[in-house]
């Protein structure tokens, strides 16, 4: 199992404002918007130099999503701040006409997604996003792992065509990604080969994947440790070439089980290669109050339960070769 | 800036008169022709389109998206689309004859007007209702970073006021100056459910706006077309002022067919093959039918 430092620990939505801030200096036509958040999206270093391309929209995200929509036709690229909850399901009926049925490109940026923006509870604890965003034809969907990745990403959607939804976190969390990583959208990134099973892991839950894989080494198991950084569109090449080598995978994110990335994974097996799959995710129910770690701990998303899930898999492998 | 291709000379009363008997005949010969549709509110509004593209705007038929360097119209309230479609054709967007596709299988005219199937003169999706007025303050907003000294326009219905987003987009048009915008209200009183009166009475609706800091004209008879243009002249030189502009415009659903007029019955219903005759009968054919 290969080694990762952590290099840092930072929360990835600062990742997101130092993106941003770099992805205004490179493009004139990069502009923000925000809902009353700009202190929890971390925009203030792009609203100190480029006031005049900051727009305060107030608690109204509804018209913040129009207004986006509008700036684009004259070739605005506005990129929307608010918490992942009010950026999706609040929202969902403006992204879907406004935006996605009428091609506007519109990075929606989404602070504050899963259980880990903790103490609010489950009315801000949004576990559905990705499967909201997922289901819009057109919509371009990330979900990176750490400040580094959140960067890099932000700057990497200001460069790509179309709508984007991009999904970033409250904690501090491990800093693991080099700077140097390039992201190319819809890309996996390999972390660590191995042959007895494919670990497919987005956001927080990278960490604790590769936690899993030190886990799982130590009891003599080899795991495939893969960032699918980008939901959609999801690299089914990656997802297929890992599998056929390992025969049985594990899905990890800080997600509903319903409509996220095990179900995107589950699709491409059962049309493609059908094997054993396990999913860590939330189990169709709402969250609560508490700190980030306590929850995470609570609903099943740790390194622990991953290693489960991978011995799970492997198991039911074995079942099918017998 | 780039130079603009202005589709026509401004077009005198008369000339703008005959182009709205066409484009009536094409709003219930479009509606007729599929056996659905809502001829109502675009008969209402038929004026408003026929002076903003044959005598108002500075537009471009050689469509481009960014419409950079050209004044912009987005409509709200999507489902009075026939009317658009029939100006836009008029006006040379796209060929007149395509109006016959109108909602049919393969057509660029959707029941709703759509970016989606590259339709020239559309910029955004409409009809889930209270969403134009947002994107129409974000084209202009854009237009003031590039510096582009334009207007937008954009029209809304009244039974669409009931929408909470219209109120996000008119409080935040007021408090960023978006001032070279002129928004309008298809004020004819009548939703589906009926007047809007009783489904949800909007009240004072011009003290609403003016209440959210917008320079507010009251347009008495939007059907009048030298009362629409005066009227539309006015609101231009209220621009650039520091406020956005908003036009009550009052006129009568299903205006120019006797028996659909002043009832919201005709909001979503298509005239049988009598009724299209005598809806025909009233309006004299003056540039063709398609």
């Amino acid at each position: 199992m290969k080694q990762f430092t952590i290099l840092d620990k930072k929360d990835t939505r600062s990742g997101f404002g130092v993106g941003l801030l770099e992805a205004g200096r490179k493009n004139p036509n990069v502009v923000a918007l925000c809902a009353d958040l700009v202190g929890s999206l971390k925009m203030d270093a792009f609203i100190k130099e480029f006031p005049e391309r900051f727009f305060q929209v107030g608690i109204a995200e509804a018209n913040m999503m129009g207004v986006a929509a509008g700036l684009t036709i004259g070739g605005k690229i506005p990129f929307t701040g608010t918490f992942a909850n009010f950026s999706t399901g609040r929202v969902y009926d403006q992204i879907r006409q406004s935006i996605a049925y009428s091609d506007k490109n519109v990075k929606i940026c989404a602070s504050h997604a899963g259980l880990t923006l903790g103490e609010d509870g489950a009315t801000h604890q949004i576990l559905e996003d990705l499967g909201m965003m997922r289901m819009l034809p057109g919509m371009t969907v990330i979900n990176p792992c750490d400040f580094n990745q959140t960067k890099a990403a932000t700057m990497a959607i200001a460069e790509h065509h179309g709508p984007v939804y991009l999904r970033f976190g409250r904690p501090v969390v491990p800093v693991f990604i080099s700077e140097d990583t390039p992201f190319i959208i819809g890309k996996a990134l390999m972390l660590n080969e191995g042959a007895d099973v494919s670990i497919f892991a987005t956001g927080h839950m990278v960490w604790k994947a590769i936690e899993a894989g030190h886990i799982l080494a130590e009891r003599g198991i080899d795991a495939e440790i893969i960032n699918i950084h980008t939901i959609k569109p999801l690299d089914k090449e990656a997802i297929l070439e890992s599998v056929k080598k390992t025969g049985c995978a594990v899905s990890a994110e800080e997600h509903q089980l319903n409509g996220g990335l095990g179900d995107a994974i589950a699709h491409v097996l059962t049309s493609n290669y059908p094997s054993p799959l396990e999913m860590v995710a939330v189990q169709d129910t709402f969250g609560e109050s508490g700190t980030p770690d306590e929850l995470m701990v609570k609903y099943g998303l740790t390194s622990t339960a991953i290693v489960d899930a991978a011995e799970r898999a492997i198991k039911r492998k074995k079942e099918v070769l017998a | 800036m780039e130079s603009v291709i202005q589709d026509s000379t401004p077009k005198t009363l008369e000339e703008l008169k005959d182009i709205s008997s066409q484009v009536r005949r094409d709003i219930v010969r479009m509606v007729h022709g599929v056996g659905n549709g809502h001829p109502g509110g675009a008969l209402g509004c038929t004026e408003y389109f026929v002076a903003l593209y044959f005598h108002l705007m500075k537009h471009n038929p050689d469509f481009k998206m960014d419409g950079i360097g050209e004044d912009l119209c987005f409509l709200s309230n999507g489902h009075i689309s026939a009317v658009w479609y029939s100006v836009l054709a008029r006006s040379g967007y796209f060929p007149v004859a395509e109006l016959s596709t109108h909602r049919k299988i393969n057509s660029r005219l959707q029941g709703h007007p759509t970016t989606h199937e590259g339709l020239p003169g559309i910029r955004m999706a409409s009809g889930s209702l209270g969403q134009g007025l947002s994107v129409a303050v974000g084209a202009a907003q854009a237009k003031k970073l590039n510096g582009d000294n334009h207007l937008v326009y954009v029209l809304m219905g009244d039974g669409e006021q009931d929408e909470g987003q219209i109120w996000e987009a008119a409080m935040y048009a007021a408090h960023h100056k978006v001032d070279n915008l002129i928004a309008t209200v298809d004020w004819n009183g009548q939703q589906i459910d009926g007047p809007t009166v009783k489904v949800m009475d909007l009240k004072d609706l011009p003290a609403k706006y003016r209440a959210f800091g917008w320079e507010v004209i009251i347009l008495e008879n939007g059907n009048d077309m030298a009362e629409l243009i005066k009227t539309y002249e006015h609101a231009k030189t209220l621009t650039g002022k520091g406020s956005p502009v908003a036009i009550m415009m009052k006129t009568g659903m299903g205006y120019g067919v006797d028996f659909m007029m002043g009832s919201h019955k005709w909001h979503g219903v298509a005239p049988n093959d009598d009724q299209l005759a005598q809806a025909l009968a009233q309006l004299p054919e003056t540039l063709g039918d398609f």
